[in-house]
């Protein structure tokens, strides 16, 4: 190990020291703040403080918070206490920051191939639904490659098709919200007498319960998270998909909505507009680079790791519609799922490919994310997703 | 007391705790801050706590965690059949009713849950709040309360505040993600499987009738089965137990008898899938190496 770091003379002393470690833990995504600079100098008062092992053993205690800090955290106290210098590593990817962009600028294609994911299986005599959008033939392959053609939301989604969908949604919401809760609360009828309540009672009839009080257990409301996969081949289903989006958030003032393509958009905001066609008018310049490629792994692991963080729990379901098509590794969308799944939530993923006749989740994609999936079922258009309301309700 | 002298009193009760997991215990006891354990299961996250509060002499106390954990079984209950006896007998003793009030909701007829318990104590205890991932999150909103505060209100009675402040354990093995609130309240410390050396001296100090070579052989064999593709790999319990067995069985040597070693294998695979991935050649090898 190195010596330890010479701090410049005027140097205001410990506190400042410790408060730019604190920054230097920071800006490699530690999660730490005023109250842990507070807790940190009372800890290393309570230690041999210039034996560098101690201070290194008392602040990692402090400062880590899960088992990644843990593992990265000698390392960065090598680095600002040791003389190697206030070096910023990027652990964390730079897609923590990922606020809905405003941006109406398209950015550069990136070079990456496009790895094709073999044939979808073509369609056997089509759907049958007689949805004009639905008559795709030939090959969908998942493509990286950003799409500069913008789209205009309000050339597929019909204010008619929001209001549906809107009948839909709450439909869907009601099935999903009959999720009882352990706990029990007082209510007028139940299967559990309330045993404080109806002593409570009782002393105004000379300790003759004559009243009983019940408990019982309250339904809870279920948080949807839809995330809408707009990539290239996705684009003949955009139609109902957008419009149960749409419907969704308007329904619904807890639900989460999102767009991916190569990006993930959190659409939540723009949706809740009073007026449904600007809403998509304002999703088209959110959602710039519509019926691109698809990135379903990389996007899932972003919406993973930030705003899943804020927006999903053990009371959530993550509806995630896609065809599985994806340009990114299996692995990455695996991993993704993963971390989702251990937010509580349950997962739904709603495959527009899976009412095609004979279709098996052969997309590499699609096989890695089967082992989380609490439910996989067709979708592809407003009918098939009120047709699920039965499911949803057994969930 | 630096988080030497704790690690040293530690291991004269039994437990080898890493230096990591010494100066978070070091930190939580001497900030009066809790301490958040999070790691696989059979680590000895629950047995530190254990073992802590026979190296301090206190009592602990113990909350098991359980999805649907509210109020009354964590916190504190009032004892309904006494209040309900209270107020009959107290009706033929011509009691009024305001006296009966006051009396039938006064410490005497509440029943102490654990958290209020170790508020309570005279000496501080050591709180174990075991699982805490399994309980749902309002419960986890709830104790952060408690835990800043150090106080419980109950309606009828008024604010009970602590007598001393015990030594809170929470342990976490991941069952769903710890709110950030929660885990900035903690000291954190992530309890991995010991390495060789520390498993070791855990079998030494556990197993003392074992003799070095077999020990050495035992720790081995288990180090490199929890790098096979396991669904669940083998805790320190797991270990003691494997050991345990072999000892009843009076094997000296691991190589001596695949058949037998196989069989004993029960104590450290507890899945059928576990056990069909570890078959008897593979376990030969294993240990083959080991020796």
């Amino acid at each position: 190990m190195s010596r330890v770091t010479k701090f410049a003379a005027r140097d205001p002393g410990l506190g400042a020291r410790v408060a730019g470690f604190m920054g230097h833990l920071r800006d490699n995504g530690f999660r730490v703040g005023v109250s842990e600079t507070d807790t940190a100098l009372h800890a290393l008062a309570e230690v041999v403080s210039v034996d560098p092992d101690q201070a290194r053993l008392a602040l990692k205690a402090v400062c880590a918070g899960c088992a990644e800090d843990v593992a990265q955290f000698d390392a960065l106290f090598t680095s600002y206490w040791m003389n190697e210098g206030r070096v910023r590593q990027k652990i964390v990817p730079s897609d923590r920051t990922v606020a809905p962009q405003n941006s109406a600028s398209s950015r550069e294609d990136e070079n990456l191939e496009t790895s094709g994911t073999g044939k979808a299986h073509s369609p056997e005599g089509g759907d049958g639904q007689g949805d004009s959008y639905s008559d795709g033939t030939g090959e969908l392959i998942a493509s990286s490659v950003h799409n500069l053609m913008k789209k205009d939301l309000r050339e597929l989604v019909s204010p008619d098709d929001i209001r549906a969908a809107e009948l839909i949604a709450i439909r869907l919401g009601r099935a999903l919200r009959d999720r009882r809760s352990r706990r029990r609360k007082a209510a007028r009828k139940g299967r559990q007498i309330d045993f404080r309540r109806t002593i409570r009672h009782s002393l105004a009839t000379g300790g003759e319960p004559l009243r009983l009080a019940k408990r019982a257990r309250p339904d809870r409301p279920v948080k949807i998270v839809a995330l809408c996969d707009v990539s290239g081949s996705m684009m003949l289903y955009a139609r109902p998909f957008l419009a149960f989006l749409a419907g969704l958030i308007r329904a619904d003032d807890s639900s989460d909505a999102y767009l991916f393509h190569t990006r993930l958009v959190r659409i939540t905001g723009a949706l809740r507009d009073d007026d449904p066609l600007r809403a998509l008018n304002r999703i088209t310049l959110l959602a710039d680079g519509f019926g691109g490629g698809s990135k379903i792994g990389g996007n899932l692991q972003q919406f993973a790791r930030g705003y899943a963080r804020k927006f999903v729990n053990g009371r959530s379901v993550v509806v995630i519609l896609s065809d599985g098509y994806d340009s990114d590794a299996p692995e990455v969308l695996d991993a993704a799922l993963a971390k989702l799944k251990k937010r509580g939530c349950k997962i739904i993923w709603l495959n527009p490919l899976k009412g095609w006749a004979g279709y098996e989740p052969v997309a590499r994609g699609m096989a890695a994310a089967l082992p989380y999936l609490d439910m996989f079922a067709a979708a592809n258009t407003l009918g098939d997703l009120a047709a699920l309301e039965r499911e949803l309700a057994r969930l | 007391m630096t988080h030497l002298d704790l690690q040293t009193s530690l291991a004269q009760q039994g437990y080898i705790a890493s230096d990591d997991l010494a100066m978070a215990l070091h930190l939580a006891i001497t900030l009066g801050r809790p301490l958040l354990l999070e790691g696989a299961a059979g680590v000895g996250k629950t047995d530190i706590a254990r073992t802590l509060a026979a190296a301090r002499q206190t009592e602990l106390i113990r909350l098991q965690c359980y999805e649907g954990l509210d109020a009354s079984q964590a916190i504190y209950e009032w004892n309904y059949q006494r209040q309900l006896l209270a107020i009959r007998a107290a009706a033929e003793d011509g009691e009024t009713g305001l006296t009966v009030e006051k009396r039938i909701f006064s410490q005497e007829y509440l029943l102490e849950r654990p958290l209020l318990q170790a508020i309570r104590r005279e000496v501080a205890p050591v709180l174990l709040i075991d699982e805490i991932d399994r309980a749902d999150e309002e419960f986890e909103a709830y104790l952060l309360e408690v835990l800043s505060d150090f106080q419980i209100t109950v309606p009828e009675l008024g604010t009970i505040k602590a007598i001393t402040r015990p030594i809170v354990i929470l342990t976490a093995n991941g069952t769903r993600d710890l709110s950030d609130a929660l885990r900035r309240r903690c000291i954190y410390a992530h309890v991995d499987y010991p390495d060789r050396a520390t498993e070791l001296a855990i079998l030494a100090s556990r197993c003392p009738e074992i003799e070095a070579h077999l020990g050495l052989q035992i720790v081995s064999f288990v180090q490199s089965i929890r790098k096979e593709e396991l669904e669940k790999a083998p805790g320190i319990a797991e270990m003691l137990d494997f050991a345990a067995a072999l000892a009843g069985l009076g094997i000296n040597d691991l190589t001596d008898d695949p058949k037998i070693l196989h069989a004993t294998l029960a104590t450290l695979l507890k899945t059928q899938s576990d056990r069909a991935a570890i078959p008897i050649e593979v376990a030969a090898r294993l240990a083959g190496k080991a020796a």
